[in-house]
C-alpha cells in the first residue's frame, strides 16, 4: 500500500519539491537580471573608457571643501574628501538629533498641556511642519539668511560678541587654552563615575530600600570635575571675540549659513514628528498608574522616574529612533543648499571622476551602515526593556 | 404665590457667572493654575509681538499686481511674484497655448480623488474609472493621439509633474509592495531572503541616492541605443523606493490576520493564490488603508527631491522664478505660496486618513 501512495504523487505536486523549484526559478530570474544589468554596465563603461574599481579614492581631489572637522585641502585624496563629508554628515546628524529631541519633547508636552492656547499652538506647529516638504523648508531658511540678513559690514549684533550676517553667524568662544583638553577628559571621567554610582545606588536601593540622591550627585560630579580642572589651571577667562577684518569675521567661531539653514530645517521638521511620538508615549501610560503610585505614597519626582517614564519610554524609543534615522537620511538634502555633507562630496566626486557606480554605491553603503548599526542597537535595547511577564 | 417662589429658587440655582460662558471657559482652560496663567500671558505677549507685524507684512503693506521693480519700493510682501509668474510656477515649460491640457488632467485627478473620498462609492466601476482617468491624464500630457499636438516630456513641469510623480508612483509601487510583503512572509527561504534584503536596503538609504542611481546609473544598465527619459527614470526610482515602504505597511496588515483565517481558507481547499486573493489580502489591505494614505503623503512631499536631479517640478519652477534677476529677493513670498499648496494637499489627505481610521475602527 505504502509504495502505491508514494508513487501516486508526482514530484511537481509535492509541496516541498515544488517550493524548491520555485526558489530555484526566482533565484535564476534575479541572477539573470543582475547578469544582464552588470554586463550592460561593463560594456557601457568600457565604451566610455571609465575604469571600474575604487582606485580613484587615492587620487588628488583638486576641490576645496568649505567646512571640515579634519585638516583637508585640495591636494588631499578623494578618500579623505569623502571622509570629511561623512564626518560633516555625522556632525549635522548629532547636533540635529540633540536639538530635535529637546524641541520635540517640549512641543509634545505642550500639545498635552491643560492650557488651551499652548496646546492649540503646539497642534498647529505639528500639523504645519509635517505637511511642508523638508527640502522646501531648507530653501526657505536659506533664502531668509540671504535676503534678510545684511552683509558682514552691517552685521546685526543683538548683544556683544554675537554677529549675524549673510556669511553666517559669528560668536564668541573661550580662547584656546591647554586646560580645555583636560576639562573634556575630566568630563568623560565624571560620566564614567556617574555610571558606576548609578549602578551601585540601584543595587543598594534594591537590597536595603534606602534611596540615594543619584540625580543631584551626578550633576555635581559631571559639572564639578571640569570646573575643578579649570580652576586648577588658573581659571583662564580670556575670550576670543570675532572681529571684522576686511570683508569677513576673524576669530571666535563662525557657523556657515548652509549649516544653520540645514540644521534649522531638519530640526523644525523632525521635531514635529518627534512631538507626536512623545505625545503618544505619554498618553500610553494610563491614568491609573499615576493614581496607584500616588496611593502608595510616592512623591511626584519618583512617580515620574520610577513609574511613568520607564513605561512611556518603552513606547517612545522605537519610533524615536526611526525619526532620528530619518533626520540622518534627510541630512543628505544638504546637497541642494551646498553644505558639504557626504552626498554632496560624493556628488562632486562623481562629476569629476565619472565613477558613478562606485560613488552611488558608496553613498548607499555609508547610509546602510548608519541604519544597520542603529537597528542593531534597537534590537539590543528592545530585548533589554521587553516586558517581563510573570 | 407658591409658583413664584419656586421660580425664584430655580433662578438662584444658576451656576455662578465665573464658571460658565467665556469667563468660565477662560478660567478652566487658560488660568487654571498660576503656572498656566503665566504661560498664557507669555504666549499672548509673544503672539501680540509677532502676529500683527506678520499680518501687516502679508496683507496691509503688501503689493499684489506690480512689476519686480515696483515691488522693491513696497515695505510689505511682494505677492506680485506669484501673480505674474503663476502660470510658469504651476505648468513649467509646457507650451503656453496648451495649458488647458494639464489643467484638465489635474481637474480629472481632483475629481476622481474627491469622488473616491466616500467609501460607499468604492466599486469595480470606480476602479475602471480610475484606469480610464489615469490613461486620459497621460494622453492629455503627452498628446499625439486624437489630434492633440504631442508635447515632449522634457517640457512637463510644475504641479502636474509633482502630482504625476506621486500618483503614478504610488499606483505602481502598490502591487510591488504587496508582492514584497507576501515574499517576506513566505516560507521559502530564498524568496524571503531576497525580499528582506531588498526592503531593508531601500529603507536604509535616502531617496536621493536612488534618484542619483536613476539619473546616472540607469542609462548604464541599459544596452546601447535604448534611452529612457529623465522623468521616467526618476519615476522608477520613486516606485522602487515607495514599494519598500508599502511592503512594510502591508506586512503590518498581514501580521494582523489571525491564523484561523489561513486555516479556514485551507480547510475549504483554496490554494495559496486563492487564499491570498479572496481571504487574506482583502482584509489585510483594508486594515492598512490609513497608513497607506500616510505613505501617499510622504510620496507627495518626497517628489520635491527631484529638484536635485534637475526635473522641473513645482519646487524647481518656483526656484527658477526666484532666481530670475527681476524677482531676485522675493523668494520668501514664492516659497510661502508653494508651502501653502503642499500644506493644503497633505493636510486634506491626513484629515481624510484620520476620518477613515475612525470609520474603520467603528466598524470593527
Amino acid at each position: 500500500m505504502d509504495t502505491v501512495v508514494a508513487e501516486k504523487i508526482p514530484f511537481w505536486l509535492d509541496p516541498k519539491k515544488r517550493a524548491i523549484m520555485y526558489q530555484i526559478a526566482v533565484l535564476a530570474l534575479v541572477g539573470l537580471l543582475a547578469y544582464y544589468l552588470v554586463s550592460n554596465t561593463l560594456t557601457n563603461l568600457e565604451k566610455q573608457s571609465i575604469a571600474t574599481g575604487f582606485g580613484f579614492l587615492q587620487k588628488e581631489s583638486a576641490f576645496e571643501i568649505g567646512e571640515s572637522l579634519i585638516p583637508y585641502s585640495a591636494a588631499s585624496s578623494y578618500g579623505r574628501a569623502l571622509l570629511v563629508g561623512a564626518l560633516n554628515t555625522l556632525k549635522v546628524a548629532f547636533i540635529g538629533i540633540v536639538f530635535t529631541i529637546i524641541l520635540g519633547t517640549i512641543v509634545g508636552v505642550a500639545r498635552l498641556s491643560t492650557n488651551w492656547l499652548v496646546a492649540k499652538l503646539a497642534a498647529i506647529y505639528i500639523e504645519v511642519m509635517q505637511d511642508i516638504p523638508v527640502l522646501l523648508q531648507l530653501f526657505f531658511w536659506y533664502a531668509i539668511f540671504y535676503e534678510i540678513l545684511p552683509g558682514p559690514r552691517q552685521a546685526l549684533c543683538p548683544f556683544n560678541g554675537l554677529f549675524l550676517c549673510n556669511r553666517g553667524v559669528a560668536f564668541t568662544i573661550p580662547e584656546a587654552h591647554p586646560a580645555h583638553k583636560y576639562m573634556l577628559l575630566a568630563f568623560l571621567v565624571g560620566c564614567g563615575i556617574v555610571y558606576l554610582i548609578r549602578r551601585w545606588a540601584k543595587k543598594r536601593h534594591e537590597k536595603t530600600g534606602q534611596p540615594f540622591p543619584v540625580f543631584s550627585v551626578s550633576i555635581g560630579i559631571i559639572l564639578g570635575l571640569p570646573l575643578v580642572t579649570w580652576w586648577a589651571f588658573g581659571a583662564p577667562v580670556k575670550m576670543d571675540v570675532p572681529k571684522l577684518v576686511g570683508f569677513n569675521f576673524k576669530g571666535g567661531m563662525t557657523v556657515s549659513p548652509e549649516f544653520i539653514a540645514l540644521l534649522l530645517g531638519l530640526v523644525l521638521y523632525t521635531a514635529a514628528f518627534v512631538a507626536e511620538v512623545v505625545r503618544a508615549g505619554i498618553q500610553s501610560v494610563s491614568k491609573g498608574q499615576r493614581e496607584a503610585a500616588m496611593s502608595i505614597g510616592l512623591r511626584p519626582t519618583p512617580i515620574l522616574n520610577l513609574v511613568i517614564l520607564p513605561q512611556a519610554l518603552r513606547v517612545i524609543i522605537p519610533p524615536l529612533t526611526s525619526q532620528m534615522l530619518n533626520l540622518t537620511k534627510n541630512s543628505s538634502l544638504a546637497v541642494a543648499i551646498g553644505f558639504p555633507d557626504f552626498v554632496s562630496v560624493a556628488n562632486t566626486t562623481i562629476n569629476q571622476t565619472g565613477q558613478a557606480v562606485e560613488g552611488v554605491a558608496l553613498i548607499m553603503a555609508v547610509y546602510l551602515i548608519f541604519s544597520l548599526s542603529t537597528s542593531a542597537f534597537m534590537n539590543w535595547y528592545n530585548k533589554k526593556v521587553k516586558l517581563v511577564e510573570r | 404665590m407658591e409658583e413664584a417662589v419656586l421660580q425664584r429658587q430655580a433662578e438662584e440655582l444658576k451656576p455662578p457667572v465665573t464658571s460658565v460662558g467665556v469667563i468660565g471657559w477662560a478660567r478652566a482652560n487658560l488660568f487654571s493654575s498660576p503656572v498656566n496663567s503665566i504661560l498664557t500671558i507669555v504666549t499672548v505677549f509673544l503672539l501680540w509681538k509677532t502676529v500683527p507685524p506678520l499680518l501687516r507684512w502679508a496683507f496691509i503693506d503688501s503689493v499684489w499686481n506690480t512689476t519686480g521693480a515696483e515691488c522693491r519700493g513696497a515695505s510689505g510682501a511682494c505677492w506680485s511674484i506669484i501673480a505674474t509668474n503663476l502660470r510658469f510656477i504651476i505648468f513649467g515649460f509646457f507650451p503656453n497655448e496648451l495649458h488647458w491640457r494639464p489643467f484638465v488632467a489635474m481637474m480629472i485627478l481632483f475629481g476622481l480623488l474627491f469622488y473616491s473620498r466616500d467609501r460607499k462609492h468604492w466599486s469595480k466601476y470606480l476602479g475602471y474609472a480610475w484606469i480610464i482617468g489615469l490613461f486620459t491624464m497621460g494622453l492629455l500630457m503627452k498628446g499625439g493621439l486624437f489630434g492633440l499636438a504631442p508635447v515632449d516630456s522634457s517640457k512637463w513641469g510644475g504641479l502636474p509633474l509633482t502630482l504625476l510623480l506621486s500618483v503614478f508612483g504610488l499606483t505602481a509601487a502598490y502591487p510591488l509592495g504587496v508582492v514584497l510583503a507576501l515574499g517576506r512572509q513566505s516560507k521559502m527561504h530564498a524568496v524571503k531572503l531576497l525580499c528582506v534584503v531588498y526592503i531593508e536596503m531601500i529603507r536604509g538609504v535616502p531617496l536621493i541616492s536612488l534618484l542619483f542611481m536613476g539619473s546616472i546609473i540607469f542609462p548604464l544598465f541599459l544596452p546601447e541605443g535604448i534611452n529612457i527619459n529623465a522623468i521616467l527614470r526618476a519615476q522608477i526610482a520613486i516606485i522602487l523606493f515607495t514599494g519598500a515602504y508599502i511592503a512594510e505597511v502591508v506586512r503590518g496588515g498581514l501580521q494582523g490576520m489571525s491564523r484561523g483565517q489561513y486555516e479556514a481558507a485551507e480547510s475549504i481547499g483554496l490554494n495559496y493564490y486563492l487564499t491570498m486573493r479572496l481571504v487574506i489580502l482583502p482584509q489585510a489591505l483594508k486594515i492598512v488603508i490609513p497608513p497607506t494614505v500616510s505613505i501617499l503623503i510622504s510620496a507627495f512631499k518626497d517628489t520635491s527631491l527631484v529638484v536635485i536631479i534637475a526635473l522641473f517640478d513645482l519646487l524647481k519652477t518656483t526656484q527658477t522664478v526666484v532666481n530670475n534677476p527681476e524677482w531676485m529677493g522675493f523668494s520668501r513670498e514664492a516659497y510661502i505660496f508653494i508651502a501653502i499648496l503642499y500644506f493644503l494637499g497633505c493636510f486634506s489627505m491626513s484629515n481624510y486618513s484620520r476620518k477613515l481610521e475612525r470609520e474603520l475602527s467603528r466598524e470593527d
